[in-house]
């Protein structure tokens, strides 16, 4: 799987979608818990719009010299025995960790949650060199079982999924034999994978944050598996996507805190591991050899541009939790790993328009995920400019846009026309108006009025209601 | 060994329109700190109490003692996670906290005990994994997250915290912080100066846990299922 989860046309996803009335209803309760345990956890601190700039000015300054801290990285990390290997492409990231997995001939490889090597589809390759791949995040591991279903959320993968249909996919594939009870299923798959742990080649994660003064790898999880995976396998390979770095300890535990308050309400989760290198001589666990590969795919071409503030971004789905789009058509109507407001900002911009020019158009600009951000993205803000480039730039406005402007510029642009048009516009929509509202419209309001009501033009036009107005008031 | 640097580099310098790879520096002037002024006016006892009411929150029994009282605490803290096999660091604060002589009683009870053994290097994952309990101290504690921070070492084997069924972390009252700010200063300072850190620093709060299934929490997924802090009276 990379960053594009299906080849689907946009809408059509919607459509399909917004059928899957478990999945809506999924959607908009955890919304609604993940939305208000951010707020209390916020409130709780106490400062939070203090501390929300505090992380802004922490990711604008770390991209800002983003080359200084990724040689400082670097170089820190090789003093304490770890490989570095700086990935141009999503090829070259791949490329790198199979020449790893060669040289070891591994055949089982146990992965931690990370997004960014869902975005390089490092799985697919590493399954096509004939390896075992298994994650070990509960959401993840579910939905591999189920014949690698897509996420539908940053943070929690399965959302979508109901506790019935996990039984299921545990009876087909693990020969479950219990109930459908949330406990029953995570011990089921606590000892499945326990047995994976114990007899990994080879652990690959990702990276929340690297900490360039001491050339570590910070990772953020609740399950513990990211310690399994990085304590137990003897090589260790950390996938980060380039900007995900600060200068310090002190700017990590700012940005950590930041995270998890925002992510799932919590002041901090129960694992968070700054890893330094391989173990030391004297250690008897830990891997004995460390990969870090810095992963650009796309990320510098935003560097430098109007759409650079979206490389502030933690990964923490504020924005998603909030989004009323989202709510409604869910994850995977994105079709990008990346969903909600941020995906609408960053996949087109990592995946290019070609696929993904609707996504800016997924929003109703109302600016909750600017107001939710943590690091203070102008996500909406973002989202409209891109709206602006696809219609100067590419030339791509959509169609149903193009032709209401090329109409209304025809009709605008001539007197008669338009004279004709406005004194026409009341009778021909009379058969659709009911009590001065249109709830079945024709042709183009069709789209809008399957959903809410469109007001009926008005019997007056304003021209004429000015003419006689002046013409009461004696003026003419 | 790096490779690839000096191209990757070049290209991101110069999308921030530099001409070279910046080499100096940049200094961190931040306009906000709100972190100085969090928790920071807190004394010793009222960081107990607040790390008290945190580990309500995190599933995590919370008991105090002092070091006279220390060994009888653990014994009953142990039988009530079900007696052994224990797993515990190869490490001198359990000599200084006076528990050596419990240490010596549980294989008389039939409750065995794997201190960690750096000489047998892999094989102490087999045992520990094993283990009913994992039993270290916390070299840093924070308060307001109810964490307990664990630097790995020669002795301090990273999965003797998570391997096992059950943990419980031994926190003497002094390593008591408001919060994540100290520690990360700490460690910061500790670069600062030269030393070598810990290639492990482990933050756990309380036992491992999972909302995946349809948001509900899971306590106890791949980590310990059930987490316990012995705070202890030490100065």
């Amino acid at each position: 799987m990379a960053m594009k989860i299906g080849n689907e046309k946009f809408k059509d996803n919607v459509n399909k979608q917004m059928e899957d009335t478990f999945m809506r209803g999924a959607v908009a309760g955890a919304q609604e818990r993940l939305r208000t345990r951010r707020l209390d956890a916020a409130e709780e601190l106490g400062n939070w719009e203090e501390w929300r700039s505090h992380g802004e000015e922490i990711r604008q300054h770390t991209l800002d010299h983003l080359d200084y801290y990724l040689q400082e990285l670097s170089e820190n990390l090789q003093k304490r025995g770890g490989h570095v290997f700086f990935a141009a492409t999503a090829e070259e990231a791949n490329d790198y960790v199979k020449g790893i997995v060669k040289e070891k001939r591994a055949k089982k490889i146990l992965k931690a949650k990370s997004m960014v090597t869902e975005e390089i589809g490092l799985n697919g390759v590493l399954e096509q060199e004939g390896c075992d791949v298994i994650e070990t995040d509960l959401g993840e591991y579910i939905l591999q079982l189920d014949d690698h279903d897509p996420p539908s959320h940053i943070v929690t993968p399965a959302l979508h999924k109901n506790k019935e249909q996990i039984k299921d996919v545990f009876t087909e594939k693990l020969d479950y034999k219990l109930t459908s009870k949330p406990e029953e299923l995570a011990l089921h798959a606590r000892e499945k994978l326990r047995q994976e742990f114990l007899q990994a080649d080879i652990g690959i994660t990702g990276c929340n944050f690297a900490i360039a003064e001491s050339g570590s790898v910070g990772l953020v999880t609740n399950e513990g598996n990211a310690g399994m995976v990085s304590d137990l396998p003897d090589t260790q390979i950390c996938v980060m996507g380039m900007e995900r770095i600060v200068p310090t300890f002190e700017e990590f535990e700012v940005l950590v805190g930041l995270l998890t308050r925002s992510a799932v309400g919590q002041k901090l989760t129960s694992y968070i591991t700054a890893l330094t290198g391989p173990r030391t001589a004297e250690e008897a666990d830990g891997p004995s050899e460390f990969h870090l590969v810095i992963v650009d795919n796309g990320r510098s071409g935003i560097l430098g541009t109007e759409f650079q503030s979206v490389l502030q971004c933690i990964r923490c789905a504020a924005c998603i939790n909030v989004c009323p789009v989202y709510r409604h058509i869910g994850g995977h109507s994105y079709n990008s790993i990346y969903p909600g407001p941020i995906g609408a900002v960053l996949t087109p911009l990592l995946g290019g328009y070609d696929d993904f020019k609707e996504l800016p158009y997924a929003s109703t600009l109302c600016a909750a995920c600017t107001d939710a951000c943590p690091v203070k993205i102008p996500l909406h803000q973002l989202l409209h400019r891109h709206r602006q480039v696809i219609v100067e730039r590419e030339g791509r406005a959509p169609i149903s846009e193009k032709m209401a402007m090329k109409a209304f510029g025809i009709g605008a642009s001539s007197n008669p026309l338009y004279a004709a048009g406005s004194k026409m516009a009341s009778s021909v929509m009379k058969p659709f108006t009911k009590d001065e509202t249109i709830s079945k419209g024709p042709g183009p309001l069709k789209a809008w009025t399957e959903i809410r009501d469109f007001p009926a033009p008005n019997k007056e036009r304003f021209r004429d209601w000015f003419k006689q107005h002046e013409k009461e008031s004696g003026k003419l | 060994m790096i490779q690839n640097k000096e191209r990757f580099l070049a290209n991101v310098a110069s999308r921030l329109s530099r001409t070279e790879v910046l080499t100096e520096r940049p200094s961190r002037n931040w306009n906000y700190r709100p972190q100085d002024k969090t928790l920071t006016d807190k004394t010793q006892d009222e960081l107990v109490d607040i790390l008290r009411d945190q580990c309500r929150l995190i599933h995590t029994e919370l008991i105090e003692t002092d070091s006279s009282g220390l060994p009888e605490v653990l014994a009953e803290t142990v039988a009530a996670y079900g007696g052994g096999p224990l797993a515990i660091w190869q490490d001198h604060r359990y000599d200084a906290f006076g528990l050596r002589e419990q240490l010596a009683t549980w294989p008389n009870q039939g409750i065995d005990v794997h201190e960690w053994d750096p000489s047998i290097g892999h094989d102490n994952i087999g045992i520990v994994e094993q283990a009913n309990i994992g039993i270290t101290f916390s070299d840093i504690t924070l308060a307001e997250s109810g964490t307990v921070v664990l630097f790995s070492g020669e002795g301090k084997g990273r999965t003797v915290s998570l391997l096992p069924h059950k943990y419980i972390a031994l926190v003497p009252k002094s390593t008591i912080v408001p919060r994540m700010t100290q520690a990360a200063q700490r460690i910061s300072k500790q670069v600062q100066d030269g030393e070598a850190i810990a290639s492990c620093i482990n933050f756990i709060t309380g036992p491992s846990n999972s909302a995946d299934i349809e948001m509900n929490l899971v306590v106890g997924v791949h980590g310990p299922v059930k987490a316990a802090y012995i705070v202890i009276e030490d100065r």
